[in-house]
């Protein structure tokens, strides 16, 4: 199946000679829900820029449900629709014109253009606030409209850029359930956030960005088992057999006696110490290794604070 | 894009240039229609009786022509570097950056807006200069061509003006010390046979001499250069100006990072 964005080493310096981005491969597939998570600075926005052509990159590529950005850009961004994370309109001009006049860039004619602007300013609430200044709506209204304008000539790729900044809660929820909604009619989103919630909530599939390198990608159920899994690493007395084993824990036989075992959330070490005891098997010492992910996740969260 | 959808984003472009215009019409219509009074007042009408006849006319008459190009000149320049610029500062240029539309239809909108404003303000002057003086157009045919190409090259000028910019200070600065310096020494209000040879030869450069003689000539039927000179000399400059726009928007700099 053709991607809906695939990334290959996708490389950014900026004129200071500050490396955003060192490489980046990324791949989502249509239909999908993806988040792109990193605290502040990890290059979220940078590789956003570049995929819709704000950001000139240094090297790599991109293709956007198979069209190449380097061979023909229009037609790769047709596909795409972007919600930045910086309000980007003209904060006099009234929400129902931003929407129109976005819809004329693509090409829309002026009945369909304000047809769809129509569709999309009552799917987002806020038709009734469709002739006033965009500077005199609220954080959210804003963003809503943000997201108003970036479906006008309905892609098939939605990015939305830290989405939740500035908006309330409960905006946040029904926000969310409209973002739900259009994936569910299959348009493919990616998001970013810095908020593991936000993901969670939302995405199926999240890559991680740190110091503007992926250091994970994978389903967010697998992400969310690895969270709750703790390893132990218990150093035996006695010779471990060469097939140790114990029912319903992931086990790793490191050297003759040392054994490393997953816990999983809600799992009970003393099963444990139990299979091992009837197999004879004392332990001197345990500790338990450091989770690579939540180590990350606490510095994310302190990058982020 | 085909050619219908560009069209379309090039209408969408340029109306929205009109309707921020005609929106603000305090500060981009009227401004123009008080100073010029106030010129054909001052100089027409007081200053200019005591000065005599220039180039074979009465002082009014030859100073109109120069000033009806000077209300197109400000105004052409002056509503896209403030309406680009302004899209830069708000980010608003990013909703032209991300969609399809082409850099030659980005360009074309925005100065074919400013362009429409020249063209409403000289209306508005022209009329006001009725109250002051007859005017008799020597070729309607050279009015309406200088008319239009002068408006787009300072439009185009207006435009790379926005695209340098990076304060609201920066889009002041040029029409101020560039501008309007070389609309003063363009032969409005003097005849170019009066300079010294020297200046008269330093005047060469500039290209507002060209366009209000050109002008100038479309309406009285008398010029202090030759017309084809002219007509070549403002060719150049908007042909350059109009490369120059679109390798700065080709290249992306200072658009995109
Ligand atoms: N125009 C720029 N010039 C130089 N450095 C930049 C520029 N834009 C962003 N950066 C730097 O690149 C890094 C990544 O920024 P960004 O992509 O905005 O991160 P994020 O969106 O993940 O918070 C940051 O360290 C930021 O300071
Ligand atoms: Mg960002």
């Amino acid at each position: 199946m053709i991607p809906a964005l695939e990334i290959e080493n996708l490389s950014k310096v900026y004129d200071n000679n500050f490396e955003a981005l060192k490489g980046i491969r990324l791949r989502v597939e249509p239909g999908d829900f993806f988040a792109l998570l990193g605290p502040n600075g990890a290059g979220k926005s940078t590789t956003i820029g570049i995929i819709c052509s704000l950001v000139a990159k240094s090297a790599g590529k991109i293709s956007v449900f198979g069209v190449d950005i380097d061979k023909d850009f229009p037609a790769a961004k047709r596909h795409i629709g972007i919600v930045p994370q910086e309000f980007n309109f003209n904060q006099f001009e009234k929400g129902l014109d931003i929407v129109i006049n976005q819809a004329g860039y693509y090409g829309l004619s002026p009945g369909l253009a304000r047809e769809r602007a129509e569709k999309y300013l009552r799917e987002l609430g806020l038709w009734e606030q469709r002739d006033i200044p965009a500077r005199m709506l609220s954080g959210g209204m804003k963003r809503r409209l943000m997201i108003a304008r970036s479906l006008v000539h309905e892609p098939q790729l939605l990015i939305l850029d830290e989405p939740s900044a500035g908006v309330d809660i409960e905006m946040r929820r029904s926000m969310w359930d409209f973002l739900r909604r259009i994936n569910a009619q299959g348009t493919t989103i990616i998001l970013t956030t810095h908020y593991l919630e936000e993901a969670e909530a939302l995405c199926r599939h999240i890559a991680i960005i740190n110091h503007g390198k992926i250091v994970e990608n994978t389903s967010m159920k697998e992400l969310l088992r690895q969270l709750d899994r703790e390893v132990f690493i218990l150093d035996c007395v006695e010779k471990l057999p060469d097939n140790t084993h114990i029912d319903e824990f992931v086990t790793r036989r490191v050297d003759d006696h040392t054994l490393e075992v997953e816990v999983q959330k809600g799992q009970n070490l003393n099963a444990v110490f139990a299979a091992l005891g009837l197999a004879g098997i004392n332990i001197s010492s345990m500790r338990n290794r450091a989770n690579r992910l939540e180590e990350m996740f606490v510095n994310l969260v302190e990058g982020a604070a | 894009m085909n050619l219908r959808e560009q069209y379309v984003a090039f209408m969408t472009i340029f109306r929205k240039e009109i309707k921020r215009y005609l929106r603000i019409w305090t500060q981009t219509l009227l401004p123009s229609a008080i100073t010029m009074s106030l010129y054909f007042v001052i100089f027409g009408t007081l200053i200019g009786s005591r000065i005599g006849e220039m180039g074979g006319f009465s002082y009014m008459e030859f100073v109109v022509p120069g000033l009806i190009m000077m209300a197109i000149v400000t105004n052409s320049y002056s509503n896209v570097v403030s309406s680009f610029f302004g899209s830069k500062f708000s980010g608003s240029v990013e909703e032209l950056l991300v969609s399809p539309v082409s850099n030659f239809v980005i360009l074309m909108g925005y100065v074919v807006g400013g362009v429409s404003r020249g063209l409403l303000v000289a209306v508005v002057v022209t009329l006001v200069s009725l109250f002051f003086t007859d005017l008799s157009i020597h070729s309607y045919l050279i009015v309406v061509i200088v008319v239009l190409m002068t408006s787009t090259l300072f439009a185009l000028a207006g435009f790379i003006n926005a695209v340098y910019a990076n304060s609201f200070d920066d889009i002041s600065i040029i029409p101020t010390f560039v501008l309007t310096p070389l609309i003063y020494l363009g032969g409005v209000f003097y005849s170019m046979d009066m300079l010294p040879e020297f200046w008269a030869n330093v005047s060469k450069l500039n290209p507002l001499v060209y366009v209000v003689n050109a002008f100038r000539y479309g309406v009285l039927g008398v010029s202090d250069v030759s017309l084809p000179v002219a007509f070549g000399m403002i060719v150049i400059f908007t042909t350059l100006a109009f490369a120059y726009s679109m390798h700065l928007l080709n290249s992306g700099k200072r658009l995109r990072q």
